[in-house]
């Protein structure tokens, strides 16, 4: 009995997963998220799952009382590998968030979804703005039919000298809607609180009703940023639950595209970084170079952000060899302008004036809430999922190296994205010249032994929990999927790597001024859509 | 008469010099940058639009656009424009024309805190600051002018034979006059690298933000008002760099415009490479300004 140990994009039963009383399951995640992290942790309404009643004790004392049961499915890693463990809790439980600060963004997106409260939570407010999908009171006592979000109390610092600034949702320039709510004292930030949920599009109860062909466009809007990251996930899920093992070429294409969406979106950060400190010149090259790499998308698959690429069970694009002798041309010619470019910013002594000691999120706070991705390793944490739960974790070992910066400054994270950039284009190089892309071909002859399937027809495997995970370009993205006993997805869990980050930024410009703000914010760069879902 | 048409033909040019600084900053970056007339129709389109005033401003938001255009088209009366006789002058008017700048940046603060946005009050506070410190430094310079030349005026120290005596005096007075005269340029007209003229990230403006909530004609007065501060600074430096005088009025104003616009060329390569200072920097930045101002004054203790 404990925490049952499974691997990304394989499927297991959910008999299997361990089903502890709620004070074991306290003990033992508390316990683990010591030294682990959190991967994923939400609720499911128990009725759903037929299978789960047998270990169910509350079901045979009362049945009424299954309605109001949830089970709580919990991923954790740690450099071991991944484990899941679950448990049953009713309409409230002792929140765990008092003790590990790792789960008061899960917590509050559980009691948010289906009206669950977690005891002595520190700071229950709601993650997005809408509805129980239960019908149970709402936690925050909230009604919905207003039009306008952000009926909720923020925190405050009472003062003569204190001034609170309110910004956003109407955001400035090209920025999704957000909230951000400061307590300055002068210039300096006392406290920031993030409140988001005005992009909600209620994604998640979509994926469970709509039809499976919907899926895939469903899952490219999740972050129109992270539109391979995502799309990875979600095939590699299904695969899983249909026991179909990609070859080497598809996973060398989809992982292709997945560095491109990378190098394009830190290209475009780092622009964004010089843009907000003023400094022109990088600002417009990388505004263009970033164009050029999206074009290569346009390239293979006609749309800029790679939408419908990647899809499970193959691929609708054909990778010719006149493709790739384009693609290795323009890597060349670009590749030298990103290095003068970015070299041009980073080594002018005026802009590391401003980023250097601005933003400071040191090792010990970055592993506390668990911070991911670039982020997380300019803050000295040795975490890339590209290095150790990706299914493509051997062919990212032929090129990609895991560097690791300590002070987790601006700074930090601008060299973090730097030369990941400069990784992921020799390895896009490298996997462009050397490595097998042929899957159309593949794909045809397997097109008669029936591997390419429409999702439409494709049945799932029923009563399974799948976990899938890659490395986003903004870190850590996960999806998790759970089907009942007829193969129909119950619960559809995604995760962007944005869910652990924004804390850090809360975090990162406390003391700092408010117009260092924008230049901590552009360089964590993260996500509203993907985390407001 | 001459002075009065030399003073509605420089107003009419203003609009030019800003689009300047845009034109170089663009081309810097391998853009094509837009036509230099651009904030010709800006201002036209700023007067076709409607006005819309928040619920939250009283009478002073509305007024304080005309009290700023009208304060800024007073004090270039008295600027002697290609070193003519300005349109006014006397005695000691260069402390009036100083206060006439104060006056109208009184009028856009209580404008701008008018508004109740929380953006616009850490503006107003942030260019309370700089101005107060730039103020220092325009006076000290013209302190050192009026001792170099004895002319207790703008028309004598900027004027034809005044100008000409400042160089002859000692020129090292006038190169540090130009760059006091410079970075106050760059502070009053809010440019890089103390505020960014471009940047859309409310929390770390300092001039833009104050007219955040200006509309339609408003938003075009204010920044008719920008134009005119920068051609007097700009004027100033460009009588400084070229104080010729060759007799001709139309030659003279032909090389009083060439001086406006490589003051304007010179602060557009400056933005396009320069970084923006980190904010509590910008004190370190106007606080020099005062100190090589005053140097100035303490050494010409000696001269004459």
């Amino acid at each position: 009995m404990g925490l049952l140990k499974i691997e990304n994009g394989v499927a297991v039963n959910i008999e299997d997963i361990p089903l502890l009383t709620f004070d074991e399951f306290k003990d033992k995640i508390l316990k683990f998220t010591k030294t682990g992290y959190v991967v994923q942790h939400f609720a499911v309404p128990c009725y759903g799952i037929k299978g789960d009643t047998t270990n169910n004790k509350n079901n045979n004392e009362n049945n009424n009382k299954n309605k109001t049961s949830y089970k709580i499915y919990t991923v954790l890693r740690n450099d071991g590998g991944l484990y899941v463990i679950s448990t049953i809790v009713g309409n409230s439980y002792e929140s765990l968030s008092q003790y590990d600060i790792k789960f008061h963004m899960f917590e509050r997106e559980i009691a948010e979804q289906f009206g669950i409260v977690p005891k002595n939570h520190p700071w229950l407010k709601p993650v997005r703005y809408h509805k129980n999908y239960t019908g149970n009171p709402d936690v925050f006592g909230n009604d919905y039919t207003m039009p306008i979000p952000g009926n909720y109390p923020f925190y405050e610092v009472e003062g003569e000298e204190i001034h609170q600034v309110a910004v956003g949702p109407v955001h400035a320039g090209i920025i999704e809607p957000g909230h951000f709510r400061f307590n300055c004292i002068g210039e300096t930030i006392l406290n920031l609180e993030i409140q988001h949920g005005y992009q909600h599009r209620g994604i998640e109860k979509q994926l469970i009703t709509c039809k499976k062909k919907i899926l895939p466009p469903l899952i490219e809007s999740v972050a129109g940023d992270t539109v391979i990251g995502n799309s990875i996930c979600f095939s590699e899920a299904i695969e899983g639950l249909c026991d179909y093992v990609a070859n080497e070429p598809l996973l060398n294409y989809r992982r292709l595209l997945l560095e491109i969406e990378r190098i394009a979106n830190h290209i475009g950060t780092l622009g964004g970084l010089a843009g907000d400190v003023g400094y022109l010149p990088t600002a417009s090259y990388y505004g263009r170079i970033r164009g050029d790499f999206l074009n290569m998308f346009v390239f293979i698959c006609g749309n800029r952000f790679g939408r419908s690429s990647v899809q499970p069970f193959g691929v609708p694009f054909k990778l010719s060899d006149s493709h790739i002798v384009e693609l290795i041309r323009r890597f060349e010619k670009l590749k030298k302008e990103v290095i003068d470019v970015g070299n041009l910013m980073l080594d002018n002594p005026e802009v590391l004036g401003r980023f250097d000691y601005t933003g400071m999120v040191d090792t010990e706070t970055a592993k506390l809430i668990g911070l991911v991705g670039p982020a997380g390793r300019a803050s000295g944490i040795e975490y890339d999922v590209r290095k150790s739960f990706s299914k493509a974790k051997n062919i990212y070992d032929r090129g990609i190296e895991l560097v690791v910066r300590k002070d987790g400054a601006v700074s930090s994270r601008a060299k973090t994205y730097f030369y990941e950039t400069l990784d992921s284009i020799e390895f896009c190089m490298g996997l462009l010249k050397v490595s097998d892309l042929k899957i159309n071909s593949n794909n045809n002859s397997s097109n008669n032994n029936g591997n390419s399937k429409k999702l439409e027809e494709i049945t799932l495997k029923p009563n399974s929990f799948i976990i899938t995970m890659e490395e986003a370009w903004r870190g850590e993205l996960s999806h998790c999927i759970i089907t009942d006993e007829n193969g129909n997805i119950i619960r559809y869990k995604i995760k962007d790597p944005s869910f652990h980050n924004w804390t850090a930024l809360e975090l990162a410009v406390r003391n700092e001024g408010i117009y260092d703000f924008p230049l901590c914010n552009k360089s964590f760069n993260l996500s509203y859509c993907g985390f407001d879902l | 008469m001459e002075s009065i048409i030399y003073y509605i033909l420089t107003v009419s040019l203003a609009p030019l010099f800003p689009a300047v600084i845009d034109k170089i900053k663009a081309v810097s970056v391998g853009k094509k940058g837009p036509s230099l007339f651009i904030k010709y129709y800006d201002l036209i389109r700023f007067l076709k639009k409607e006005l819309v005033y928040s619920k939250s401003t009283t009478w002073i938001f509305r007024f304080a656009p005309l009290i700023i255009i009208i304060t800024y088209l007073l004090a270039l009366l008295f600027f002697p424009i290609a070193g003519e006789k300005p349109v006014i002058s006397f005695n000691y008017d260069f402390i009036v024309v100083v206060y006439l700048f104060a006056l109208s940046r009184f009028f856009l603060l209580l404008s701008s805190l008018n508004t109740a946005s929380s953006f616009e009050g850490m503006g107003a506070s942030r260019e309370a600051f700089m101005s107060f410190l730039a103020e220092g430094s325009l006076f000290m310079t013209f302190i050192l002018a009026v001792k170099l030349t004895g002319v207790p005026s703008l028309m004598g120290f900027l004027g034809n034979i005044g100008a000409q005596i400042l160089w002859h005096q000692a020129g090292i007075f006038a190169i540090m006059s130009i760059i006091v005269i410079f970075m106050i340029l760059i502070v009053e007209n809010a440019r890089k690298p103390i505020d960014d003229p471009d940047t859309h990230l409310e929390l770390t403006m300092i001039h833009e933000v104050m007219i955040l909530d200006n509309s339609g004609p408003d938003l075009g007065l204010m920044e008719f008002g920008s134009f005119l501060k920068f051609l007097f600074f700009g004027g100033v430096l460009s009588r400084l760099i070229f104080p010729v005088d060759y007799n001709i009025g139309a030659l003279n104003y032909l090389i009083f415009i060439v001086g406006l616009f490589i003051v304007a060329s010179a602060l557009g390569l400056l933005e396009s490479i320069s970084v923006r200072y980190k904010l509590p920097r910008n004190t370190t930045f106007l606080i020099s300004s005062f100190a090589i101002a005053t140097l100035a004054l303490i050494f010409s203790i000696g001269v004459k």
